[in-house]
């Protein structure tokens, strides 16, 4: 009869290895080592590593709950001002991350170039307003989805092309959507109620009863519907659909050949996108700027979320959130830092050059992160943890 | 009839002005397979140098001069940081890289030279010739008829550089097969260098062209964006293509911002008309008139 095992008889191999093994040395905060997945359900988890989940809930947490605490805080708001950082920061930040979700669908997942984002705002946009106006009674969040829905039917009308050409020469018929819709909302009346050059003033935004009336409330709304739709989209590319959008993208042959149905594929990613580049363009309107109009949603416009995409991370759902951060926080950085050079040095730069020196740093980012980085801070983000899974140990 | 020859003839002037900017877009592609997006804002850059020189006390000659030095440092600027570390990328990676350097050329040219609009002055008078309008009744203005001019003589010196040069067969040798060109002792690099100053030479002037026309401002990069139909129309690697696309772009526009906007709700279609046209066109002829045929599944 073997003795029984007891604790501290285990050899010696064993007791270095549960050194190794656990998550609560004081250097090894990253390691996954000891998270063991045994059932199906565990190894399909949106994080499966225990230390991300942590991650995820915390800047949840933060988002939803310190944050808003935080701005009515007495006394905070006299050091930080929380109408500013929801309203020129937050908010715009969420929508267009949201925006480049939506592109990021369509270019970084399926592979489909497209010039044309903010004209899917746009219908979005004018779509939700006129639900409400011509719909009275109709649920705000309901409009919101409707609008979604109109944008998703004109992004398969324009992505209709995609069946026959690809690269530059969809660019092509994206740019024609980018100019058509732009076009159509100012030369038609209907669109903006005939309002002088086709400005439109969003309706209040007033769901189930409830106003939401103040930055702080808006930012919440946003924010609930964007990390909504964001989990939606991380579930969308990693089941089938995603799958087939990326075999589309890698090389549409193969995917035809496997058994890929080319046509709906690339027309759902059309339609997805569009559908959260719509809502997007709703939020812009309603929730954002209030009062829009159809110029405001030119070819700069896509180009910006464009950009996002790929600073972000072409093919990433935190890149989109990423990019985003990166495209909205630059200008304000350089406005910020513009005005404290003036203030210390005591010179006035002149006019123009904050916004030439953006242009400029904009152009050079791009081709930067294009030659050394292609797949953006994303997958700057993904090396940086695979480094701190070793660390300190250099293998 | 007499108005309709009007408006066609003054669409098929307008149409040169593109094709200009499409020859740009053309020579690049031929070479390097790369999609030029920056093409607009080297217009704007080159005519932006030109003027800022006049404006220096720079007699004209001597502006253009300078300005071409300024767009050939650009192109060997261009050629060592964007494209030599971006070799056998995908095309699209290309094209949105020149998005990058549009948005730097845009920057910098306004850095440098300011934002506001300038009138360039070539000593042409942009008005109609009595001859003509005595003879026929129609106004035809100097100033497109000598623009026509200046790209019918650009179009030839390319046609007889690429033709006859040593140069511009080795262009041509790199368009058609890069890695023969290569094993041929072609330098890529050279290549490329040439045909983006070559570019740089025809957005100087296309951008004077432009500029004395509409002033020199910001508007002329977007100048890139009309081009595309062109490109798609006469096809990417044409230059004969880039002339008979412009053509196309510029009289059909016309045509349809005359006769056909009363139909869909006004006017204004201009903006949108030529890419709808050439999207139309892709879904019949999707290499375009003069380019070459892919047999290319999607």
């Amino acid at each position: 009869m073997l003795p029984p095992l007891r604790r501290g008889s285990r050899p010696l191999a064993h007791r270095l290895d549960s050194r190794f093994r656990g998550n609560d040395g004081p250097y090894m905060l990253y390691r996954e080592a000891g998270q063991f997945r045994t059932t199906y359900a565990e190894d399909q988890q949106l994080f499966p590593i225990r230390q991300d989940r942590i991650v995820a809930i915390l800047f949840l947490l933060f988002a939803f709950l310190v944050v808003p605490i935080a701005s009515v805080m007495p006394g905070l708001d006299r050091m930080i001002d929380f109408q500013y950082w929801y309203s020129g920061v937050l908010i715009p930040f969420l929508i267009f991350a949201l925006a480049a979700l939506g592109l990021n669908i369509l270019t970084g997942y399926a592979g489909q170039l497209s010039l044309g984002t903010a004209a899917f705002m746009a219908v979005g946009a004018f779509a939700a307003y006129n639900l409400e106006l011509r719909l009275p009674g109709i649920p705000m969040l309901a409009s919101f989805i409707l609008a979604g829905i109109i944008a998703a039917l004109v992004g398969i009308v324009f992505g209709l092309p995609s069946l026959r050409i690809k690269g530059f020469y969809l660019a092509v018929a994206t740019l024609a959507a980018q100019f058509f819709v732009v076009w159509a909302l100012q030369k038609f009346g209907w669109f903006s109620n005939y309002s002088t050059s086709g400005v439109i003033t969003s309706q209040k935004l007033v769901i189930f009863g409830y106003a939401f009336d103040t930055p702080m409330k808006r930012y919440l709304l946003v924010l609930a519907i964007v990390a909504l739709m964001a989990l939606a989209a991380k579930n969308m590319v990693r089941s089938s659909i995603g799958r087939a959008w990326m075999a589309v993208r890698d090389m549409d042959v193969a995917a035809a050949v496997v058994g890929i149905p080319i046509m709906k594929t690339k027309l759902l990613a059309f339609a997805i996108s569009s559908f959260y580049c719509g809502v997007a363009g709703a939020l812009y309107a309603f929730a954002y700027l209030g009062t829009v109009e159809p110029e405001g949603f030119n070819l700069d416009l896509s180009f910006r979320v464009l950009f996002m995409i790929i600073i972000g991370g072409m093919g990433s759902i935190l890149g989109s959130f990423l990019g985003a951060a990166f495209i909205v926080l630059l200008p304000i950085f350089l406005d910020l830092s513009a005005g404290t050079i003036e203030r210390g040095f005591g010179l006035a730069l002149p006019s123009g050059l904050v916004s030439n020196l953006t242009l400029i740093i904009f152009g050079a980012l791009i081709v930067f992160f294009l030659v050394v980085e292609p797949l953006g801070l994303a997958r700057m983000w993904q090396i940086a943890k695979e480094k701190l899974r070793l660390w300190p140990f250099p293998h | 009839m007499q108005f309709f020859f009007e408006v066609l003839i003054g669409g098929l002037l307008a149409g040169v002005m593109y094709s200009l900017v499409a020859l740009g877009f053309v020579l690049i592609y031929k070479a390097s397979g790369v999609f030029n997006f920056a093409q607009g804002a080297m217009v704007f850059f080159a005519a932006l140098t030109m003027v800022g020189f006049t404006e220096l006390g720079a007699p004209f000659w001597l502006a253009i001069a300078l300005s071409l030095v300024a767009m050939i440092i650009l192109a060997f600027l261009t050629e060592r940081i964007v494209l030599r570390p971006l070799v056998n990328q995908p095309q699209i990676t290309l094209f949105m890289a020149t998005i990058g350097l549009t948005f730097f050329i845009e920057g910098v040219a306004q850095l440098s030279w300011g934002a506001q609009v300038r009138a360039l002055d070539l000593g042409i008078a942009d008005e109609p010739i009595e001859w003509i309008s005595l003879n026929t009744g129609m106004s035809i203005s100097r100033f497109d008829l000598v623009a026509s001019g200046i790209a019918a003589v650009l179009v030839a010196v390319l046609a007889v550089f690429f033709n006859k040069t040593r140069v511009g067969r080795a262009l041509r040798a790199v368009a058609d097969d890069h890695q023969a060109a290569l094993a041929v002792g072609i330098s890529l690099q050279r290549i490329w260098v040439t045909v983006w100053i070559v570019a740089g030479f025809v957005a100087l002037v296309t951008g004077m062209l432009w500029g004395a026309r509409n002033g020199v401002q910001f508007a002329l990069t977007f100048l890139a964006l009309k081009a595309l139909p062109v490109l798609i129309l006469g096809g990417f690697e044409s230059v004969a293509g880039a002339i008979v696309g412009g053509l196309i772009v510029g009289a059909s526009e016309k045509l349809a911002e005359v006769y056909l906007a009363k139909y869909v709700g006004g006017g204004g279609i201009e903006s949108w008309f030529p890419y709808v046209l050439a999207l139309l066109f892709l879904l019949v002829r999707p290499e375009g008139l003069f380019g070459e045929k892919h047999i290319d599944r999607v």
